[in-house]
Parts: structure tokens; C-alpha cells; sequence
């Protein structure tokens, strides 16, 4: 194709983002436009898949069974999320395999929040409370997105995240409402997990290289600055209703903006925890690995299954 | 990361409740057909959604190519007497 041709689909390409019109995976679309969303997809899905572990590490331990059955619920739903978006980003012409192998040798990122650990049975509902309600923040404005697949996606993941915010957002108020203990527990979950949320909407504005291009491709509508304000805005009152304090001396709500002024983000811890050293990092990886590596002769048994069952199919059809 | 073979692709269907028509609702990887159902049922069905699912291996799909939708989908503006609108009636005639 000459440069003029390119240039002329890339125009074309523009204008039908600009009407909103849907990109389905057969469509031309710039290179670019196609790796940015494979990298932001995978991303996702990653983050989905890694997430079920520091969760997981309670489900043998929940205080009862109602709490037992919702978190087994939530685990199986985030493997679904995974699958969901593992498929969307398989319409862009790269292969499972190829995502996990990235995954698995540092290549591809996940979400920055999964390297911290799960340590008392609060730490449950401080995860579902503020970490799937940064995602949900960050996940509605994607039902939206410009690449089909994707907000097909991210509108059933939308659903379901729902149900995870609200189970951890009454594991706290129990905590909060419970024991001296149990309400110590709950502060003390917020006081670890509140940062590391505020984290996930990404680096400040001036810092984030992404934002610019992903606005235009309405991949992005809010900025990580915005984005983080309207979390934080939505969440001080849940905290307030429930007597529990968030850990931020400098936090007050600002009459003049409508909205709360806050502290400053501990940026180097987060570049940290991106860049591979942060608390679990390595156990998240190790996990991971493991079971692919350790799942390896079953999923060979299923396809030599699959095979021989065919093949019988065939002869008794001659 | 030696697995010989990688699961193929495959495109689920669910006609809901109330559906009329099966809907593509996503695609997973599986052996074979049975296990196919099986994952579908567990990933797309979780919450009422439907009442029956097919499955479809990705490869056996041929898909229209965008470039040609000019060709392929554009209704021929010639071809007004397609349309209820084209056909005059009597004023007195009030449904129809």
C-alpha cells in the first residue's frame, strides 16, 4: 500500500471513530490502533486472571458460608472476565498462547494492584469495596470504547462487577459495625488497601504517555487525574457512613470544587510495584507459571481425547 | 511452554429465556465440542441467560469482508417499491 493510501484509510478511520462508529476486528485500522489494544486488552484480561489469587488466598478461610459462596462466586466470575477479554483480544490476530507466554516471562503488565497481600479476612471486603470500585471506574467509560469486541466485553464484565463491590462493601460494614477486633480489622484493611486503589486509575496526567492518543481513540473519555476524583469523591462518604477513617491527613472536602482535596500519592512505591518489586510480584508470577507449566500434560490429554473421539466418529460414519 | 497442540477456538450462541433467535455472546477455547458446552454454559450462563447454547468451532465461520459492504449491503435506491411507503392508498383507509 503507498503512504498516500495509508494516509487516506487512517483519515477514513478517524472520521468513523469521530461518528462513533463501531471497529470490528475484520475493519482496517491503523497498526498502532491495533497494538495499543492488545496491550491494554491483555493487560486487562491479565489483571482479571491474577486477581483470582490474592482472593483465592481466603476462600478455604471464610468466616462462614454465606461469605464463602459469594467470594467462590466472585473468583469464578473474575475467570470469566479473563476469558471474555482473552477472546476480545484474540480478534486482533494474536494468539492465547502468545498472551500468556508475555504474561509469564515479565513481558505484558497486569494491574499493579495484585502484587499486594491478602493478610486478614478484611482485607476481602476492602478489595471488593475499593478495587473493584477503582475498576468500575475505569471499566464503565470502556462499554463505550471504540473497538466492538472490547465494549462488548467490558458491558458484561460491567454487570458483574457490581455484584463484587457491593459483597465487599457488606463484608465492611459488618466489620466496621462487629467487635472491636472485627472493626480494627476493617481499618486496618482500608488503611493498606486505600493507596494502592487510588494507584490503579494510573499515573497523574503529566505523567501518563498513553493518555493523549487513547482519548482520541475513545479507548480513554476521563482522564486518570478525573478519574481518581470521582472515586475518591464517591468513596470518602462510604467510609464516612460506616465510621471507618480513611488513612489521608491532608484530605478535606474543598467547597469551592465540589470535591475533595487529597494527599500526595506515594509515586515511587507505585513505579516499584509496576516495575516488578513490589510485595507479591514474584509469588503472583510463580503461581502462574506453575500452573500453566504443571497443567501442561492435562491439556495435552484433552486434546489427545478430543483427537481419538473424532477419529472414532469418522470410522463409524463410513 | 511445550504444549504440542493449543485448544481450538470456539464461537458461542445463547438464545435467552425470552429470545427468539440464538446471539453470539463470545468465544472460549476447548478439546472438543463437549467441553466447549460445557465452558459455555459455566462462563455465559452463569446468571439466567438463556435457555440453549450453541457451539462452533471459529474455523468453520467464513465472515463478509467490510471493503465490500458497499456491494454487499447497500439497499438498491432504485428499489423504492420494496418499501409499504411506496404504495398510495385512499385516505379513507385507516389501517392497513
Amino acid at each position: 500500500m503507498s503512504e498516500e493510501q495509508i494516509r487516506n484509510l487512517e483519515k477514513q478511520f478517524e472520521e468513523r471513530i469521530a461518528r462513533d462508529e463501531k471497529i470490528e476486528p475484520k475493519d482496517w485500522m491503523p497498526e498502532k490502533y491495533r497494538q495499543t489494544h492488545i496491550r491494554q486488552m491483555s493487560q486487562h484480561a491479565h489483571s482479571e486472571v491474577v486477581g483470582m489469587l490474592p482472593e483465592g488466598n481466603w476462600i478455604t478461610r471464610a468466616p462462614s458460608l454465606r461469605r464463602k459462596v459469594a467470594l467462590l462466586a466472585k473468583v469464578q466470575d473474575e475467570a470469566g472476565h479473563g476469558l471474555y477479554l482473552y477472546s476480545a483480544t484474540e480478534t486482533l490476530g494474536i494468539t492465547r498462547e502468545e498472551m500468556y507466554e508475555q504474561l509469564h516471562t515479565g513481558k505484558a503488565k497486569y494491574s499493579s494492584i495484585f502484587n499486594y497481600p491478602t493478610v486478614t479476612w478484611a482485607d476481602m471486603g476492602a478489595i471488593g469495596w475499593l478495587v473493584d470500585g477503582a475498576a468500575i471506574i475505569n471499566q464503565v467509560p470502556l462499554c463505550s470504547t471504540s473497538f466492538g469486541p472490547y465494549a462488548r466485553a467490558m458491558v458484561r464484565v460491567c454487570k458483574e462487577e457490581s455484584f463484587h463491590q457491593r459483597q465487599g462493601y457488606e463484608i465492611m460494614i459488618k466489620l466496621a459495625n462487629g467487635t472491636l477486633e472485627q472493626k480494627e480489622m476493617a481499618q486496618d484493611a482500608l488503611n493498606r488497601w486505600w493507596w494502592p486503589s487510588l494507584m490503579m486509575l494510573g499515573p497523574t496526567d503529566a505523567e501518563s504517555v498513553h493518555t493523549e492518543q487513547s482519548m482520541k481513540w475513545k479507548l480513554k473519555r476521563k482522564s486518570n487525574d478525573e478519574l481518581r476524583q470521582q472515586f475518591i469523591d464517591q468513596t470518602v462518604p462510604q467510609a464516612d457512613l460506616i465510621g471507618l477513617t480513611i488513612p489521608d491527613p491532608d484530605l478535606k472536602w474543598n467547597e469551592e470544587r465540589g470535591s475533595y482535596d487529597f494527599g500526595e500519592i506515594d509515586w515511587d512505591e507505585f513505579w516499584q510495584v509496576v516495575k516488578g518489586h513490589g510485595p507479591m510480584n514474584k509469588e503472583r508470577m510463580k503461581a502462574r507459571v506453575g500452573a500453566w507449566e504443571r497443567g501442561e500434560w492435562v491439556r495435552d490429554a484433552a486434546m489427545a481425547h478430543a483427537e481419538k473421539k473424532a477419529e472414532r466418529k469418522e470410522k463409524e460414519a463410513v | 511452554m511445550t504444549t504440542t497442540k493449543n485448544w481450538p477456538l470456539w464461537e458461542v450462541f445463547v438464545r435467552s429465556k425470552n429470545g427468539l433467535e440464538h446471539r453470539h455472546f463470545g468465544s472460549l477455547h476447548a478439546a472438543d465440542a463437549d467441553m466447549a458446552l460445557e465452558n459455555a454454559r459455566d462462563v455465559y450462563t452463569r446468571r439466567n441467560e438463556g435457555v440453549s447454547i450453541w457451539v462452533v468451532e471459529s474455523k468453520n465461520i467464513t465472515a463478509s469482508n467490510p471493503e465490500h459492504n458497499g456491494e454487499m449491503f447497500e439497499p438498491a435506491k432504485d428499489k423504492v417499491y420494496r418499501h409499504p411507503t411506496f404504495y398510495e392508498l385512499p385516505d379513507e383507509v385507516e389501517y392497513m
